[in-house]
Protein backbone atom coordinates (compact mmCIF):
# COMPACT_ATOMS: atom_id res chain seq x y z
CA UNK A 1 0.00 0.00 0.00
CA UNK A 2 1.57 3.59 -0.58
CA UNK A 3 2.96 5.33 1.75
CA UNK A 4 3.24 1.97 4.10
CA UNK A 5 5.53 -0.20 1.46
CA UNK A 6 8.08 2.38 0.58
CA UNK A 7 8.83 2.54 4.19
CA UNK A 8 9.22 -1.22 4.73
CA UNK A 9 12.35 -1.24 1.72
CA UNK A 10 14.70 -4.11 2.87
CA UNK A 11 17.70 -2.61 1.20
CA UNK A 12 17.49 1.07 1.86
CA UNK A 13 17.02 -0.48 6.11
CA UNK A 14 20.58 -2.34 5.35
CA UNK A 15 21.67 1.34 3.86
CA UNK A 16 20.61 3.03 6.96
CA UNK A 17 21.35 0.42 9.44
CA UNK A 18 25.42 0.97 7.81
CA UNK A 19 24.76 4.59 8.42
CA UNK A 20 24.09 3.91 11.85
CA UNK A 21 27.04 1.31 12.30
CA UNK A 22 28.99 4.25 11.55
CA UNK A 23 27.68 6.97 13.29
CA UNK A 24 27.49 4.81 16.56
CA UNK A 25 30.33 5.64 18.79
CA UNK A 26 29.22 4.79 22.46
CA UNK A 27 26.76 2.86 24.32
CA UNK A 28 23.12 4.42 23.90
CA UNK A 29 19.99 3.62 25.60
CA UNK A 30 16.57 4.46 23.99
CA UNK A 31 13.37 3.87 24.72
CA UNK A 32 10.84 3.89 21.74
CA UNK A 33 7.07 4.77 24.00
CA UNK A 34 4.59 3.41 22.33
CA UNK A 35 3.68 0.04 21.62
CA UNK A 36 2.77 -0.07 18.28
CA UNK A 37 6.62 0.57 18.10
CA UNK A 38 7.60 -2.20 20.34
CA UNK A 39 5.19 -4.02 17.70
CA UNK A 40 7.48 -3.32 14.85
CA UNK A 41 10.87 -3.50 16.41
CA UNK A 42 10.10 -7.06 17.12
CA UNK A 43 8.20 -8.43 14.16
CA UNK A 44 11.06 -6.83 11.81
CA UNK A 45 13.82 -8.14 14.06
CA UNK A 46 15.00 -4.15 14.28
CA UNK A 47 16.67 -4.30 17.91
CA UNK A 48 18.50 -6.97 16.59
CA UNK A 49 20.18 -5.63 13.54
CA UNK A 50 21.60 -2.55 15.62
CA UNK A 51 24.37 -1.55 16.34
CA UNK A 52 25.93 -3.84 19.67
CA UNK A 53 25.97 -0.04 21.77
CA UNK A 54 22.35 0.55 21.09
CA UNK A 55 19.70 -0.86 23.21
CA UNK A 56 16.40 -0.61 22.93
CA UNK A 57 13.80 -0.54 26.13
CA UNK A 58 10.17 -0.56 25.68
CA UNK A 59 7.46 2.31 27.20
CA UNK A 60 4.22 2.59 28.52
CA UNK A 61 2.21 3.50 25.47
CA UNK A 62 -0.07 0.31 25.65
CA UNK A 63 -3.77 1.90 26.86
CA UNK A 64 -4.68 -1.65 27.33
CA UNK A 65 -1.86 -2.51 29.26
CA UNK A 66 -1.94 0.58 31.73
CA UNK A 67 -5.77 0.54 31.69
CA UNK A 68 -5.88 -0.22 35.64
CA UNK A 69 -6.98 -3.27 37.40
CA UNK A 70 -10.47 -1.66 39.18
CA UNK A 71 -11.53 0.07 35.79
CA UNK A 72 -11.60 -3.92 34.26
CA UNK A 73 -13.41 -4.57 37.48
CA UNK A 74 -15.83 -1.90 36.98
CA UNK A 75 -16.06 -2.63 33.03
CA UNK A 76 -17.00 -6.24 34.32
CA UNK A 77 -19.69 -4.94 37.16
CA UNK A 78 -21.41 -2.97 34.18
CA UNK A 79 -21.25 -5.14 31.45
CA UNK A 80 -23.06 -7.99 33.53
CA UNK A 81 -26.09 -5.79 34.53
CA UNK A 82 -29.01 -7.01 32.86
CA UNK A 83 -29.79 -4.23 30.08
CA UNK A 84 -26.55 -3.20 29.55
CA UNK A 85 -24.86 -3.73 26.08
CA UNK A 86 -21.33 -3.08 26.71
CA UNK A 87 -18.81 -1.62 23.83
CA UNK A 88 -15.16 -1.95 23.52
CA UNK A 89 -12.49 -2.37 21.36
CA UNK A 90 -11.37 -6.01 20.62
CA UNK A 91 -7.68 -5.53 22.95
CA UNK A 92 -9.73 -5.16 26.04
CA UNK A 93 -12.07 -8.43 26.07
CA UNK A 94 -9.11 -10.66 27.50
CA UNK A 95 -7.69 -8.27 29.69
CA UNK A 96 -7.69 -10.05 33.11
CA UNK A 97 -9.80 -8.17 35.70
CA UNK A 98 -9.77 -9.78 39.61
CA UNK A 99 -11.44 -12.75 39.19
CA UNK A 100 -13.17 -12.33 34.94
CA UNK A 101 -12.64 -11.04 31.91
CA UNK A 102 -15.31 -8.90 29.57
CA UNK A 103 -14.97 -12.65 27.62
CA UNK A 104 -15.72 -14.44 30.24
CA UNK A 105 -18.65 -12.22 31.16
CA UNK A 106 -19.84 -12.32 27.73
CA UNK A 107 -19.81 -16.65 28.00
CA UNK A 108 -22.07 -16.01 30.85
CA UNK A 109 -24.60 -14.14 29.16
CA UNK A 110 -23.46 -10.65 29.15
CA UNK A 111 -23.95 -8.65 26.08
CA UNK A 112 -20.43 -7.56 25.29
CA UNK A 113 -19.74 -6.37 21.74
CA UNK A 114 -16.87 -5.72 20.25
CA UNK A 115 -16.48 -2.31 17.98
CA UNK A 116 -13.94 -0.78 15.49
CA UNK A 117 -15.20 2.92 16.45
CA UNK A 118 -16.84 4.85 19.11
CA UNK A 119 -18.93 5.72 16.55
CA UNK A 120 -20.27 2.21 16.19
CA UNK A 121 -20.74 2.41 19.88
CA UNK A 122 -23.15 5.20 19.16
CA UNK A 123 -25.15 4.05 16.25
CA UNK A 124 -25.89 0.54 18.44
CA UNK A 125 -27.72 2.82 21.21
CA UNK A 126 -29.68 4.80 18.45
CA UNK A 127 -30.70 1.20 17.10
CA UNK A 128 -31.85 0.15 20.72
CA UNK A 129 -33.28 2.63 22.14
CA UNK A 130 -34.65 0.60 25.07
CA UNK A 131 -31.31 -0.62 25.87
CA UNK A 132 -28.46 1.29 27.72
CA UNK A 133 -25.11 1.16 25.74
CA UNK A 134 -21.80 1.65 27.48
CA UNK A 135 -18.85 2.41 25.36
CA UNK A 136 -15.30 1.44 27.21
CA UNK A 137 -13.44 5.02 26.21
CA UNK A 138 -9.78 3.72 26.29
CA UNK A 139 -6.57 5.42 24.86
CA UNK A 140 -4.32 7.61 24.72
CA UNK A 141 -4.26 10.56 23.18
CA UNK A 142 -4.86 9.28 19.63
CA UNK A 143 -8.02 8.38 20.62
CA UNK A 144 -9.28 10.63 22.59
CA UNK A 145 -10.66 13.14 19.61
CA UNK A 146 -12.60 9.52 18.83
CA UNK A 147 -14.19 9.14 22.03
CA UNK A 148 -14.63 13.06 22.69
CA UNK A 149 -16.80 12.84 19.14
CA UNK A 150 -18.50 10.22 20.33
CA UNK A 151 -19.93 12.28 23.57
CA UNK A 152 -20.74 15.10 21.58
CA UNK A 153 -22.56 13.49 18.75
CA UNK A 154 -24.53 11.88 21.52
CA UNK A 155 -25.25 15.17 23.73
CA UNK A 156 -26.06 16.92 20.56
CA UNK A 157 -28.84 14.08 19.35
CA UNK A 158 -29.75 13.58 22.89
CA UNK A 159 -28.64 9.88 22.74
CA UNK A 160 -29.90 9.43 26.53
CA UNK A 161 -29.11 5.74 26.42
CA UNK A 162 -25.56 5.93 25.79
CA UNK A 163 -22.64 6.39 27.98
CA UNK A 164 -18.87 6.07 28.27
CA UNK A 165 -16.32 4.72 30.90
CA UNK A 166 -13.33 6.77 30.45
CA UNK A 167 -9.79 5.54 31.11
CA UNK A 168 -8.16 8.10 29.02
CA UNK A 169 -4.28 8.50 29.80
CA UNK A 170 -1.54 11.15 28.76
CA UNK A 171 1.92 10.39 27.84
CA UNK A 172 3.86 13.38 28.78
CA UNK A 173 3.57 13.09 32.45
CA UNK A 174 3.97 9.11 31.95
CA UNK A 175 7.05 10.23 30.43
CA UNK A 176 8.14 12.64 32.96
CA UNK A 177 7.27 10.26 35.67
CA UNK A 178 9.69 7.82 34.14
CA UNK A 179 12.54 10.52 33.00
CA UNK A 180 12.27 11.88 36.57
CA UNK A 181 12.62 8.18 38.38
CA UNK A 182 16.72 8.18 39.76
CA UNK A 183 16.83 4.10 38.38
CA UNK A 184 16.04 5.54 34.87
CA UNK A 185 18.57 4.55 32.18
CA UNK A 186 17.15 6.30 29.33
CA UNK A 187 19.33 8.44 27.50
CA UNK A 188 17.12 8.86 23.98
CA UNK A 189 12.80 9.02 23.49
CA UNK A 190 10.99 7.76 20.47
CA UNK A 191 8.43 10.01 20.97
CA UNK A 192 4.61 8.21 19.39
CA UNK A 193 4.12 9.59 16.55
CA UNK A 194 0.07 9.20 16.78
CA UNK A 195 -0.44 10.32 19.99
CA UNK A 196 1.55 13.80 18.13
CA UNK A 197 -0.41 13.69 15.32
CA UNK A 198 -3.22 14.87 17.69
CA UNK A 199 -1.06 17.11 20.27
CA UNK A 200 1.57 18.45 18.15
CA UNK A 201 4.95 18.57 19.88
CA UNK A 202 5.16 21.40 22.40
CA UNK A 203 5.18 19.45 25.20
CA UNK A 204 7.87 17.52 24.96
CA UNK A 205 10.32 20.78 24.83
CA UNK A 206 10.15 20.83 28.15
CA UNK A 207 11.44 17.55 28.65
CA UNK A 208 13.88 17.30 26.52
CA UNK A 209 15.20 20.71 27.79
CA UNK A 210 14.79 19.36 31.67
CA UNK A 211 16.23 16.26 31.31
CA UNK A 212 18.82 16.43 28.65
CA UNK A 213 17.35 13.52 26.36
CA UNK A 214 16.74 13.82 22.94
CA UNK A 215 13.20 13.32 21.86
CA UNK A 216 12.02 12.06 18.56
CA UNK A 217 8.79 12.03 17.12
CA UNK A 218 8.71 9.18 15.10
CA UNK A 219 6.56 6.67 12.86
CA UNK A 220 5.68 2.80 12.89
CA UNK A 221 7.44 1.55 9.88
CA UNK A 222 11.08 -0.20 9.62
CA UNK A 223 12.18 2.88 7.59
CA UNK A 224 10.56 5.06 10.24
CA UNK A 225 12.10 3.63 13.32
CA UNK A 226 15.37 3.42 11.90
CA UNK A 227 15.94 6.84 11.04
CA UNK A 228 13.84 7.89 14.71
CA UNK A 229 16.92 5.89 16.11
CA UNK A 230 19.38 7.52 13.62
CA UNK A 231 18.35 11.00 14.55
CA UNK A 232 18.15 10.21 18.30
CA UNK A 233 21.65 8.89 18.23
CA UNK A 234 23.02 11.62 16.17
CA UNK A 235 21.52 14.05 18.70
CA UNK A 236 23.76 12.20 21.33
CA UNK A 237 26.81 11.55 19.85
CA UNK A 238 26.78 15.61 19.24
CA UNK A 239 25.72 16.30 22.39
CA UNK A 240 22.41 17.55 21.59
CA UNK A 241 18.64 17.11 23.14
CA UNK A 242 16.01 18.64 20.94
CA UNK A 243 12.42 17.62 19.75
CA UNK A 244 12.91 16.54 16.32
CA UNK A 245 9.71 15.46 13.98
CA UNK A 246 11.28 12.27 11.76
CA UNK A 247 6.90 11.59 11.43
CA UNK A 248 6.53 14.90 9.32
CA UNK A 249 4.64 13.57 6.77
CA UNK A 250 1.66 12.82 9.38
CA UNK A 251 3.19 15.22 12.04
CA UNK A 252 2.74 18.57 12.24
CA UNK A 253 4.21 21.42 14.78
CA UNK A 254 0.76 21.94 16.92
CA UNK A 255 -1.15 18.85 16.02
CA UNK A 256 -4.74 19.00 14.87
CA UNK A 257 -6.24 22.13 16.05
CA UNK A 258 -9.78 20.83 15.76
CA UNK A 259 -9.20 17.60 17.94
CA UNK A 260 -7.91 19.36 20.32
CA UNK A 261 -10.33 21.87 20.75
CA UNK A 262 -13.18 19.24 20.72
CA UNK A 263 -10.89 17.20 23.54
CA UNK A 264 -10.52 20.36 25.91
CA UNK A 265 -14.62 20.64 25.34
CA UNK A 266 -15.39 17.11 26.57
CA UNK A 267 -12.50 16.40 28.75
CA UNK A 268 -10.52 17.97 31.79
CA UNK A 269 -7.13 16.62 33.07
CA UNK A 270 -7.16 14.22 36.05
CA UNK A 271 -4.84 12.03 37.76
CA UNK A 272 -5.04 8.54 36.80
CA UNK A 273 -4.17 5.39 37.93
CA UNK A 274 -1.64 3.36 35.65
CA UNK A 275 -1.72 -0.66 35.83
CA UNK A 276 1.73 -1.61 36.60
CA UNK A 277 2.79 1.97 37.57
CA UNK A 278 0.65 3.75 39.91
CA UNK A 279 -0.85 6.86 40.07
CA UNK A 280 0.43 9.60 37.93
CA UNK A 281 -0.63 13.27 38.86
CA UNK A 282 -2.27 14.92 35.83
CA UNK A 283 -2.19 11.92 33.65
CA UNK A 284 -5.21 11.42 32.69
CA UNK A 285 -8.62 12.70 31.18
CA UNK A 286 -11.78 12.69 32.53
CA UNK A 287 -15.59 13.97 31.54
CA UNK A 288 -16.05 17.48 32.18
CA UNK A 289 -18.93 18.25 34.99
CA UNK A 290 -21.19 19.73 31.59
CA UNK A 291 -20.98 16.15 29.78
CA UNK A 292 -21.14 13.72 33.41
CA UNK A 293 -24.65 12.80 32.56
CA UNK A 294 -22.45 10.11 29.54
CA UNK A 295 -20.58 8.92 32.56
CA UNK A 296 -20.81 5.32 33.16
CA UNK A 297 -19.43 5.87 36.48
CA UNK A 298 -21.80 7.94 37.55
CA UNK A 299 -24.89 6.48 35.60
CA UNK A 300 -24.24 2.87 37.05
CA UNK A 301 -23.43 2.34 40.69
CA UNK A 302 -20.52 0.34 40.49
CA UNK A 303 -18.88 -0.66 44.23
CA UNK A 304 -15.32 -2.43 43.19
CA UNK A 305 -13.23 -4.06 46.41
CA UNK A 306 -9.89 -3.68 47.10
CA UNK A 307 -7.74 -5.05 43.60
CA UNK A 308 -4.42 -7.28 44.24
CA UNK A 309 -2.09 -8.02 41.04
CA UNK A 310 -0.77 -11.42 40.27
CA UNK A 311 2.58 -11.44 42.47
CA UNK A 312 4.85 -13.08 39.81
CA UNK A 313 4.28 -10.44 37.33
CA UNK A 314 6.88 -8.15 36.54
CA UNK A 315 4.78 -5.51 33.89
CA UNK A 316 4.64 -2.81 35.88
CA UNK A 317 9.08 -2.70 35.52
CA UNK A 318 8.09 -3.51 31.61
CA UNK A 319 5.73 -0.74 31.03
CA UNK A 320 8.87 1.72 32.54
CA UNK A 321 11.24 0.15 30.46
CA UNK A 322 12.93 -1.40 33.68
CA UNK A 323 13.03 -5.02 32.94
CA UNK A 324 12.40 -6.82 29.40
CA UNK A 325 9.68 -9.22 28.99
CA UNK A 326 11.99 -12.15 28.76
CA UNK A 327 13.70 -11.07 32.02
CA UNK A 328 10.25 -12.26 33.67
CA UNK A 329 10.20 -15.71 35.55
CA UNK A 330 6.33 -16.34 33.85
CA UNK A 331 7.31 -15.28 31.14
CA UNK A 332 6.15 -18.22 28.61
CA UNK A 333 5.38 -20.25 31.19
CA UNK A 334 2.46 -19.85 34.15
CA UNK A 335 1.76 -16.61 31.71
CA UNK A 336 1.22 -16.62 28.10
CA UNK A 337 -1.21 -15.19 25.43
CA UNK A 338 -4.01 -17.98 26.64
CA UNK A 339 -3.21 -17.38 29.96
CA UNK A 340 -2.21 -14.05 30.72
CA UNK A 341 -1.28 -12.25 34.30
CA UNK A 342 -0.48 -9.37 32.92
CA UNK A 343 -2.19 -7.16 30.44
CA UNK A 344 1.46 -7.08 28.55
CA UNK A 345 0.92 -10.21 27.70
CA UNK A 346 -2.66 -9.61 26.16
CA UNK A 347 -2.65 -6.53 23.99
CA UNK A 348 -0.99 -7.19 20.39
CA UNK A 349 1.05 -4.35 21.57
CA UNK A 350 1.72 -5.31 24.49
CA UNK A 351 5.84 -5.71 24.78
CA UNK A 352 5.54 -9.22 26.46
CA UNK A 353 3.22 -10.53 23.99
CA UNK A 354 5.12 -9.32 21.01
CA UNK A 355 8.30 -11.03 22.76
CA UNK A 356 6.13 -13.89 22.53
CA UNK A 357 4.82 -13.87 19.59
CA UNK A 358 7.89 -13.37 17.29
CA UNK A 359 10.28 -14.78 19.84
CA UNK A 360 8.87 -17.34 21.59
CA UNK A 361 10.37 -18.85 25.07
CA UNK A 362 12.48 -21.45 23.13
CA UNK A 363 14.92 -18.72 22.40
CA UNK A 364 16.16 -17.50 26.03
CA UNK A 365 16.16 -21.23 27.65
CA UNK B 1 -3.95 0.48 19.69
CA UNK B 2 -2.94 4.13 18.44
CA UNK B 3 -2.72 2.01 15.04
CA UNK B 4 -3.38 4.27 12.40
CA UNK B 5 -3.17 4.18 8.81
CA UNK B 6 -2.69 6.07 5.34
CA UNK B 7 -5.03 5.73 2.89
CA UNK B 8 -6.75 7.79 -0.29
CA UNK B 9 -9.70 10.19 0.50
CA UNK B 10 -12.16 8.52 -3.10
CA UNK B 11 -15.15 10.57 -2.04
CA UNK B 12 -16.81 13.59 0.13
CA UNK B 13 -20.19 13.08 1.27
CA UNK B 14 -22.17 16.51 1.95
CA UNK B 15 -22.50 17.03 5.46
CA UNK B 16 -22.06 19.86 8.66
CA UNK B 17 -19.10 19.87 10.20
CA UNK B 18 -19.94 17.12 12.83
CA UNK B 19 -20.67 14.12 10.46
CA UNK B 20 -18.65 15.11 7.33
CA UNK B 21 -18.05 11.68 6.00
CA UNK B 22 -16.20 10.32 3.00
CA UNK B 23 -15.06 6.82 1.50
CA UNK B 24 -11.21 5.90 1.76
CA UNK B 25 -9.58 3.34 -0.08
CA UNK B 26 -6.77 1.56 1.66
CA UNK B 27 -5.09 -0.53 -1.19
CA UNK B 28 -8.68 -0.87 -2.78
CA UNK B 29 -10.35 -1.51 0.50
CA UNK B 30 -13.19 1.66 0.50
CA UNK B 31 -13.95 2.55 4.31
CA UNK B 32 -16.78 4.89 5.36
CA UNK B 33 -14.73 7.29 7.56
CA UNK B 34 -15.40 10.30 9.60
CA UNK B 35 -13.81 14.00 8.15
CA UNK B 36 -14.62 16.20 11.15
CA UNK B 37 -11.27 17.03 11.77
CA UNK B 38 -9.73 17.57 8.08
CA UNK B 39 -12.31 19.34 6.51
CA UNK B 40 -9.81 20.56 4.55
CA UNK B 41 -9.27 16.79 2.83
CA UNK B 42 -9.79 16.88 -0.48
CA UNK B 43 -10.51 14.03 -2.89
CA UNK B 44 -7.29 12.27 -3.69
CA UNK B 45 -5.22 13.25 -0.74
CA UNK B 46 -4.38 10.47 1.30
CA UNK B 47 -5.73 10.87 5.17
CA UNK B 48 -4.36 8.68 8.30
CA UNK B 49 -7.38 7.06 9.82
CA UNK B 50 -7.41 6.11 13.60
CA UNK B 51 -10.84 4.13 14.65
CA UNK B 52 -12.85 5.66 12.10
CA UNK B 53 -11.60 9.00 11.86
CA UNK B 54 -9.31 10.79 9.64
CA UNK B 55 -6.86 12.61 11.48
CA UNK B 56 -3.94 14.30 9.15
CA UNK B 57 -3.96 15.08 5.79
CA UNK B 58 -0.44 13.26 4.56
CA UNK B 59 2.16 15.72 3.57
CA UNK B 60 3.31 14.28 0.30
CA UNK B 61 6.03 16.62 0.03
CA UNK B 62 7.21 15.44 3.97
CA UNK B 63 7.13 12.04 2.21
CA UNK B 64 8.73 12.84 -0.61
CA UNK B 65 11.53 14.16 1.64
CA UNK B 66 12.06 11.43 4.00
CA UNK B 67 12.55 8.66 1.52
CA UNK B 68 14.86 11.10 -0.16
CA UNK B 69 16.88 11.41 3.42
CA UNK B 70 17.06 7.70 3.82
CA UNK B 71 18.71 7.55 0.47
CA UNK B 72 21.17 9.85 1.29
CA UNK B 73 22.23 8.91 4.84
CA UNK B 74 24.33 6.19 2.77
CA UNK B 75 26.50 8.64 1.59
CA UNK B 76 27.53 10.67 4.97
CA UNK B 77 30.88 9.67 6.46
Amino acid sequence: MKYIDDYRDAARAHEMLAALHRLTTRPWRLMEICGGQTHAIVKFGIDELLPREISLVHGPGCPVCVTPLEMIDRALAIAAHSGVIFCSFGDMLRVPGSTSDLFRVRAQGADVRIVYSPLDALQVARDNPDREVVFFAIGFETTAPANAMAVHVAKTEGLRNFSVLVSQVLVPPALETILSAPTHQIQGVLAAGHVCMVMGMGEYEPLAAKYRVPIVVTGFEPLDILQGIYMCVNQLETGRAQVENQYARTVQQDGNRRAIDLIDEIFSVIPRKWRGIDEIPQSGLGLCAKYADFDAECRFDVCVGPVEEASECISGQVLQGLRKPNECPAFGTSCHPGHPLGATMVSSEGACAAYHRYRPQREYS
Amino acid sequence: MCLAVPGELVEIDDGDCLTLKGRVSFGGVIKEVNLAFVPEARVGDFVTVHVGFAMSVLDTEEAARSLHAFGELDTLP
